[in-house]
């Protein structure tokens, strides 16, 4: 008993030690990604100046008048909505069908489906560049962006939909069948609003990839859809960093999806691990 | 009202075949019970007729019209879910009325019919709640409710007491009985329990494997079995067989005398009774007996080891339990053909 007393005692303070320590490495890097973003770039360098030094504004300003910050982030919010969307409109009847009418192939189709991440995307780099720009002129536009990010993160969408969706007692579709409700019925009155978590949460955790998405958005567009990815690509100087406008820039741009993960962490963290525990 | 006529349907998922060639007559305002064991087709038979099944050969008529092709809510059938299928983001008002919405109905005519269901089924009071805050019965019921609001030519019911408990499936079992005699619409019920289906019924269906055994008002079905089949799955406990060898020397001869291969005696456990040694049919010692209060069940051993079951109402006192002689009255003792299990 004194043991079990002790180890529990010894428990208590270990894991909670340990659970800040990780939380802890994990946020340092955003921590110091703001925390430079309020040094000028010669101080952002200067070891003298890794803690104490003179904060400044002097990096936002600059990135929001000289850089047009506000036109990378609208274009950030135009892509990641409607490929969101869109994966949204492709992928809930899709897994709705997989979902509840299987055939012998829909296990194959779900793993071919995700065998199309196993892709590395250089390998496609080239033909897509030449396609877009040469052949289809699409480069550098929202559609081409928005159908991109659409199209790399649908497997996922439908993959976690499938998921939400076989919880859901298929008696409860079978008796809207019964009721004479019509398969788009089905989806807008049965099945969305009692998936409703898990259809929020995979939207949100698409929008968040999409907003992440660099390797594509960076090389299919220059200026006009032009994401913040792109803008903190930008500011990547070959003669050296600018750590100061690089921090600010990087900040700005994380800085919405961190605000929307924290204010919808319980809808993620349900969403993640829904079905887990059953 | 309508009547259901299913003729040669035939049931196959891929390479295997289900139901094999079913043929069956339902009247209208019939009460019809298809009992058998798990896997013999019976959900599936009333899912064909509701539409939730593709019909893969032979056809289903409800009132005169084929309905192979027909949408499932266009057959004029409703049905009643084993788990409810209730939904459960609608309040029980919802519920019922979903049906009625999608067929775009005048919402007064919507909301006179919910009430009057909510009336007969003794749920008004919950009408604005959620399934959620219901008990299993109450929910039970407004699966009930949703299909009466349809106001159908059949109703369809897949096991709808077997996730309630004992009290409550007692209960439900009556109200279901009250209700077709209300209506008086078809009703097709799906059941395990034969208890269910000997009381509810006015045509029990035996289903074993996709096929029917036997077809039958439920008393016909206790007195006359077609099978073996049949007479073991009606009646509990279930009916004992004795070969020929295994009955007492007094047997009757063409009992006692019957070819070992070719006969099969069955009696039910409540038609044996103790008797003298001079009419016995069987000879037999107590192995244990189970009181269950208004009845034991004796399980006797007879004297070439064959194991039956006695009902009655208490042991005899005194009785020599190393050597009980039975007998039962003559229409009660069945003969079967023991190759083919078939009624001699």
């Amino acid at each position: 008993m004194a043991i079990v007393a002790q180890e529990s005692r010894l428990s208590r303070v270990l894991w909670p030690i340990l659970a800040w320590t990780i939380a802890i490495i994990f946020f340092f890097p955003i921590f110091w990604l703001v925390f430079t973003s309020f040094k000028t770039d010669a101080d952002a360098v200067k070891p003298e100046h890794l803690i104490f030094f003179t904060p400044t504004l002097e990096n936002y300003i600059n990135m929001t008048e000289n850089y047009d910050y506000w036109r990378f982030a609208i274009n950030s919010v135009i892509t990641s909505v409607f490929a969101t969307l869109f994966a949204l409109i492709v992928g809930v009847p899709c897994a709705y069908a997989m979902a509840f009418n299987p055939t012998r192939a829909t296990k194959d189709i779900l793993m071919w489906m995700l065998s199309t991440k196993m892709l590395p995307a250089a390998a496609v780099l080239y033909p897509m560049t030449f396609l877009t720009k040469n052949f289809l002129g699409i480069y550098d536009t929202h559609f081409l962006v928005i159908v991109v990010l659409c199209l790399i993160n649908l497997p996922i969408v439908i993959w976690m939909l499938f998921t939400y969706f076989k919880e859901i007692p298929k008696e409860i579709i079978e008796a809207g069948k019964m009721d004479g409700v019509s398969t788009w019925g089905e989806i807008k009155d049965i099945l969305i609003p009692l998936a409703w978590g898990g259809v929020a949460s995979t939207a949100l955790l698409c929008f968040i990839f999409c907003w992440n998405e660099a390797y594509w958005t960076v090389r299919l567009t220059t200026t006009e859809a032009a994401t913040l990815s792109k803008l903190i690509e930008g500011n990547r100087a070959p003669e050296g960093l600018f750590f100061g406008r690089l921090s600010a820039v990087s900040a700005a741009a994380v800085g919405p999806i961190v605000v929307l993960g924290w204010f919808c962490q319980k809808q993620l963290v349900q969403g993640l691990t829904f079905g887990a525990v059953k | 009202m309508a009547s259901v006529t299913i003729e040669q349907v035939i049931k196959r998922y891929g390479d295997t075949q289900v139901m094999h060639g079913v043929d069956l007559d339902i009247q209208d305002g019939e009460f019809v019970v298809f009992v058998g064991p798990s896997g013999c087709g019976k959900s599936t038979l009333l899912r064909m007729i509701a539409g939730l099944e593709d019909i893969s050969d032979g056809t289903i008529e409800i009132g005169g019209t084929v309905v192979n092709e027909v949408a499932p809510a266009k057959r004029g059938v409703a049905m009643v879910f084993q788990t409810y299928a209730l939904y459960p983001h609608m309040t029980v008002y919802n519920n019922m009325a979903f049906g009625l919405k999608q067929a775009k109905m005048d919402k007064a005519e919507i909301d006179k019919r919910v009430r009057a269901a909510g009336e007969i089924l003794h749920i008004t009071d919950y009408l604005e709640r959620t399934p959620k805050a219901l008990s299993g019965g109450q929910r039970q019921r407004v699966a009930i409710g949703r299909a009466i609001v349809r106001e159908p030519e059949v109703f369809l019911f897949d096991e709808p007491l077997s996730n309630l408990d004992a009290a409550l499936r007692v209960q439900t079992r009556l109200e279901i009985a009250r209700l077709h005699k209300r209506l008086g619409t078809t009703m097709i019920y799906v059941t395990h329990d034969q208890v269910e289906a000997m009381t509810l019924a006015d045509k029990i269906v035996v289903l074993r494997d996709g096929r029917v055994e036997q077809v039958g008002a439920p008393v016909d079905l206790y007195e006359r079995p077609k099978n073996t089949f049949v007479a073991q799955f009606i009646g509990s406990p279930k009916m004992n067989f004795f070969a020929p060898s295994a009955l007492a020397a007094t047997a009757p001869a063409d009992l006692r005398g019957g070819s070992e291969d070719a006969l099969l005696v069955g009696i039910r456990p409540e038609h044996l009774r103790v008797c003298e040694p001079s009419e016995a049919i069987v000879t037999a010692r107590l192995d244990l007996i189970e009181n269950l209060g208004e009845h034991v069940l004796a399980h006797m051993v007879a004297t070439d080891g064959t194991e039956f079951i006695a009902k009655m109402e208490t042991l005899p006192e005194g009785a020599d339990t190393s050597a009980m002689q039975f007998t039962a009255a003559p229409e009660r003792v069945h003969r079967f053909d023991k190759a083919s299990g078939l009624r001699q």
